[in-house]
């Protein structure tokens, strides 16, 4: 099949999309598989091949992360462009890819964004104090079933970015409530958990995301299926914890 | 010190927009329950007017109105500076928010807040009625809507407000915490709609004259 892509490149402070026709594609080639194909007839024509993040290419590491047509991670509902094939876009189509836009992720080059605002917000909160040694008993502290869900649910979070890049308000509150969420409902993150929510807050805030307005734009963009349920929960715990 | 740290946070600015807007929601509910007397006639309706200020309600309402208005917009206006300024450079296949009550609450509410002026201008001062006689409500309203373009302002306004409250309803619970299905806020966005706009309806349609 056929495609041409319009592809966002960047080496210095500013860049512009450029025009790709690809010929002889796989309907079963993987998004980053044709990026690749692009990438070596590029490299045979002396060109710079397009720098993109990529790793497992399994849909499990939240490394890849591209604007296909303005929407995160593509076409596809729950998954990574790692995971999108071309299968899902018709012969003949136009397609745009961008980088993720947010002033929190500057460009580094074309479709590569620094996310490591998202690892600050870990730092300040993300993380419970524990002994450590061996691994305690499996069931040395009981965990009720439903938080043990909420909890798992919310740990699927892969820290791809898709809900900064999609949001209208460029906020990476649905990030750091799944964070909040893993943590503050299980028992070993309750001695931490009001901390934990006004710190992870306040370092989103610092590092220039925007405010949650509910627009519910993350959550069809989400490869991982989190769920609004945690900014919920997230607000919930912030305002709790200065009532307290 | 823990109020302003509160206070600074986006969550917490969100909690202020959704008591204030809960405020407000409140108050909206009040006045469309307080319009419905128009269709018990003249006495009913100028008689609950009176009666509102014989009790001293309305500055104590007033001035509650007003803080509720003004911590609104001030914290509206910080979020969404703070969200362009998230995002400096754009999508250039960018892609519109899906939820359109959602997209249009900032200019939704701007609409909402012209329209208040003109309102109070309307029926409070009375300086922009065409009959405009203090405590003669029934009156003042029979000849508002008595004018095409009364009604058509009035109905824009009145659905500006709807979907305002459509995404705003559910957005507040979210915000103070609490999860509830989206089909609330549209159960009471609808009420409210058909609450306000009986009124003009009823006028053009005869039924009150």
């Amino acid at each position: 099949m056929k495609l041409t892509l319009r592809i966002w490149r960047q080496s210095g402070p500013t860049g512009a999309l450029v025009t790709y026709p690809l010929d002889d594609l796989s309907p079963d080639m993987s998004f980053l598989e044709m990026l690749d194909v692009l990438n070596e007839s590029l490299v045979l024509r002396g060109e710079e091949p397009v720098a993109f993040d990529h790793d497992c290419r399994e849909g499990i590491c939240g490394m890849c992360g591209l604007m296909i047509n303005g929407v995160a991670h593509g076409p596809e509902k729950a998954t990574t462009a790692c995971q999108l094939h071309l299968r899902h876009f018709r012969d003949g189509d136009t397609v745009t890819v961008e980088p993720w836009r947010a002033k929190p992720f500057p460009v580094l080059r074309d479709l590569v964004v620094d996310r490591s605002a998202l690892d600050r917000i870990v730092e300040s909160g993300g993380y419970i104090s524990a002994p450590t040694g061996s691994a305690p008993d499996a069931h040395a502290t009981p965990v009720p079933k439903q938080a043990a869900d909420t909890a798992f649910t919310s740990a699927a979070c892969i820290g791809c970015g898709a809900c900064v890049a999609a949001c209208p308000n460029g906020s990476a509150m649905l990030f750091t409530a799944a964070k909040a969420t893993h943590l503050g409902s299980l028992p070993q993150g309750q001695p931490e958990r009001w901390t934990r929510a006004q710190d992870m807050v306040q370092a989103h805030d610092d590092l220039g995301f925007g405010g949650c307005t509910n627009a519910g734009e993350c959550i069809p963009a989400c490869p991982k299926g989190i769920p609004l349920t945690t900014i919920a929960q997230l607000n919930r715990d912030l305002l709790r914890s200065h009532l307290r | 010190m823990q109020t302003l740290r509160l206070y600074r946070s986006t969550v917490g600015k969100k909690a202020v927009m959704a008591v204030t807007g809960v405020g407000l929601l409140l108050f909206v509910v009040g006045h469309m329950v307080g319009n419905l007397a128009i269709f018990s006639g003249p006495a009913a309706i100028d008689g609950y007017a009176a009666w509102l200020r014989e009790i001293g309600v309305v500055w104590p309402l007033r001035f509650g109105l007003l803080l509720c208005v003004g911590l609104h917009m001030v914290v509206a206006i910080q979020l969404a500076r703070r969200a362009r300024k998230a995002r400096p450079v754009g999508y250039e296949h960018g892609r519109r928010p899906q939820s359109y009550a959602a997209r249009t609450m900032r200019w939704g509410g701007v609409v909402i807040a012209l329209f208040v002026v003109y309102h109070l201008l309307d029926l409070t001062a009375g300086v922009a009625n065409p009959h405009g006689v203090q405590g003669e409500v029934y009156n003042n309203l029979v000849a508002d809507f008595r004018l095409w373009y009364v009604v058509l302002a009035y109905t824009v306004a009145v659905l500006a407000l709807g979907l305002h409250i459509r995404h705003g309803a559910w957005s507040a619970l979210q915000s103070l915490g609490v999860t509830a299905p989206r089909g609330i806020a549209l159960v009471v966005a609808t009420a409210i709609c058909a609450g306000y706009l009986s009124v003009p309806a009823a006028v053009v349609l005869g039924v009150v004259s």
